[in-house]
């Protein structure tokens, strides 16, 4: 990892305790390299993610939203060390894991999870359904014996609503929504405190996501896990989310909790999300204004100076091309916004 | 009796599998009239798509019509040749996909494609169907048409893509637009702009809509009638807001109550569906729906329920409302 590039970190002043965010993210930037030529020299990069500060506390849910392109993903990756982040810190339980070793990530790998989007790409199709809902186990030495390990494979089966006795099946014998109930399973083998779920129901039928949703509800009291909920539906997003940030071109442009978020929206680029978003009331859909965006999402490796939302936004000045707004900007009880000229109350 | 633009009457498509008979599309009856805009829901299987493909004779061997009519202006398209279908493809009815990427051909200029049609359709020579798209491509909101009309479709982004073939589809002046998922693969800000320019084409060229989603937001802010499929059948149709204000099917019901809404002021359990979908080889005797429904009663395990009016304006197949059963107050 790019640790030279890092400047030194201060050292923690106290230990951790359960009362502090569980997860704490500084200054987060991920980038990918662009390469061209033949000796693939590196001629730009991809700031996927680009300067993210937040703070999970425990037990909560932090939504995180935004389009395709935008390092929702990323993000969540880099937070877990899947990818390994450019510059800055991921404080999980005090703990700054960007400085960590594999021993040492191996440790608090054992403390946190992720669940993926395509429960047909994430399950390895040649394992049984006990092998991979027990591999976590094998891999952190959870259990003595045989009996042990089965006993424990049947007890997460039936905590994610399967029938234990499909431990011998394979994948492709599952519907959509099941794989994604063993995905769920694999990730609470370690018996985490944390878990990414990125984009867990995009991938499912309608009816079947409302299944998934409610279970991971239940398990998050079940187990006081904490979730950093990643999803491009930001009806979804605000249903299960405590919190919510929202992002645009690598940035957190908005942070807020979830109901001020919809009835409050600060940046006009969770205003436009709002607006686009589709309610299924016929009723409600007729009388509803919408702020229709000009043109696409710029491309990450050369984002717009300033505001990065500037290009596509119906408020935009000649403030927003010269200065970045930090997401302080608007400030308002444990409501952010990365706005030089935010939303008026009613304006969307 | 009236004629209808389009008339689907008792269609059966099926796909010969291995493993048995795949009855995608079961008996399906529906009508368009000119101008207006007609949603089609369902979950994947439920055989929507299968039902459009089959009014387009576009379906995959070995998917075959197996029986029904598909009246287009009085003309059997079950029964037309090849000849008369590709007529009617690019003339009388277009369609869009979900991934535009796939169906526009890479190596050749946008352009060029958009106006393909009018150059095998009414014989506009190359120039003029050029002139022509570049119009179409302006209409249908594209910056800088004529620029754009040089580039190849990957230098389009999704949502300029699936303009271009909305541009491409509308150049003939159809009756008909059938947009299959049209915005699924794009992201919402990109999905409102080509909801918004669907809106407009209905409303600017009285082109008739139907529009294939899974996604109820969407048909509610679209769509005049809607009809919901499930396992090969329409379940219920009607006025969309009638449909969506009251459900006379149990899975309308369910389903309009297992999505988080938007709007929602407090934070409520969402009533999730129980079980899966069937399969569509076996699927389970008499109402398909009855292993998930809640309001299932005896009858609905052993007998199928006809698509039969229940209220004034809605359409459902189910034993329990065609009963007389209100769904709200049997739920509770």
């Amino acid at each position: 990892m790019a640790q030279a590039a890092t400047p030194a970190k201060p050292k923690l002043t106290r230990a951790w305790t359960a009362a502090d965010p569980i997860l704490e993210v500084r200054g987060l930037q991920t980038y990918f390299p662009v390469t061209a030529g033949i000796l693939q020299r590196t001629v730009a990069h991809v700031r996927a993610v680009d300067g993210v500060d937040l703070t999970i506390k425990q037990g909560e849910t932090l939504g995180l939203v935004g389009e395709s392109g935008c390092g929702k993903t990323t993000l969540g990756r880099s937070i877990l060390r899947l990818i390994e982040p450019t510059a800055g810190q991921v404080l999980f339980k005090g703990e700054d894991l960007t400085r960590f070793g594999a021993g040492e990530m191996r440790r608090v790998r054992r403390d946190m999870a992720m669940i993926f989007q395509d429960p047909y790409a994430s399950l390895d199709p040649r394992q049984t359904v006990g092998d991979i809902v027990g591999e976590p186990l094998d891999i952190h030495h959870l259990y003595t014996n045989k009996k042990q390990r089965t006993e424990r494979v049947s007890e997460l089966l039936r905590v994610v609503g399967l029938n234990p006795s499909f431990n011998n099946r394979y994948p492709h014998e599952f519907s959509g929504g099941q794989r994604q109930r063993i995905g769920i399973a694999r990730a609470l083998a370690v018996d985490p405190s944390f878990i990414v779920c990125d984009e867990p129901i995009s991938a499912l039928d309608v009816s079947i996501q409302a299944q998934i949703i409610n279970l991971l509800e239940r398990l998050q009291d079940q187990f006081n896990l904490t979730y950093l909920f990643i999803a491009h539906d930001l009806s979804v997003v605000k249903h299960i989310s405590d919190r919510i940030a929202v992002m645009y071109l690598g940035k957190v442009v908005e942070l807020a909790p979830a109901g001020e978020l919809y009835r409050n929206p600060k940046h006009p680029y969770t205003g436009s999300l709002l607006s686009a978003i589709p309610i299924p009331d016929p009723r409600v859909e007729r009388g509803r204004q919408r702020i229709i965006l000009k043109g696409d999402v710029p491309s990450p490796v050369n984002p717009p100076s300033g505001c990065r939302f500037r290009t596509r936004c119906f408020k935009a000045q000649e403030k927003c091309a010269q200065e970045v707004p930090p997401l302080d900007t608007v400030h308002l009880d444990g409501h952010e916004a990365a706005c030089f000229f935010p939303l008026e109350a009613g304006e969307r | 009796m009236a004629e209808h633009l389009l008339e689907v009457e008792d269609l059966h498509t099926v796909f010969p599998t291995r493993d048995g008979t795949v009855k995608a599309v079961d008996g399906v009856s529906f009508h368009l009239d000119p101008g207006e805009t007609l949603g089609i829901v369902g979950e994947s299987g439920s055989g929507k798509s299968v039902t459009v493909l089959s009014v387009m004779r576009l379906l995959q061997r070995p998917g075959r019509i197996a029986r029904g009519k598909i009246l287009y202006k009085g003309r059997d398209l079950a029964q037309a040749s090849n000849t008369e279908m590709q007529e009617i493809r690019g003339e009388e009815i277009a369609m869009i996909f979900q991934d535009p990427m796939t169906s526009l051909n890479p190596v050749f200029k946008t352009g060029w494609q958009v106006g393909e049609p009018l150059q095998l359709h009414k014989q506009f020579d190359a120039k003029k169907a050029l002139k022509e798209a570049i119009g179409f491509l302006q209409k249908v909101g594209i910056p800088e048409p004529e620029k754009r009309a040089q580039q190849y479709p990957h230098e389009f982004s999704g949502g300029m893509r699936q303009r271009a073939m909305i541009a491409m589809g509308l150049s003939t002046g159809p009756s008909v637009l059938i947009a299959d998922e049209p915005t699924t693969a794009l992201d919402v800000t990109i999905q409102a702009q080509i909801l918004d320019l669907l809106r407009k084409v209905n409303h600017d060229f009285g082109t008739a809509t139907i529009l294939i989603t899974h996604n109820l937001g969407v048909v509610a802010g679209m769509c005049e009638r809607v009809m919901v499929m499930y396992a090969g059948r329409v379940v219920e149709q009607g006025p969309t807001e009638d449909v969506f204000a009251n459900p006379k099917h149990p899975y309308t019901w369910a389903l309009l109550r297992s999505i988080p809404r938007l709007d929602a002021e407090e934070h409520e359990p969402l009533r999730a569906i129980e079980g899966l979908p069937p399969d569509l080889i076996n699927l389970p005797s008499g109402c398909p729906f009855h292993p998930r429904c809640p309001f299932r009663i005896d009858r609905c395990i052993r007998e199928v329920p006809p698509l039969e009016p229940v209220g004034p304006t809605q359409l459902a197949a189910c034993w329990v409302t065609q009963a007389g059963r209100d769904l709200d107050a049997a739920a509770v």
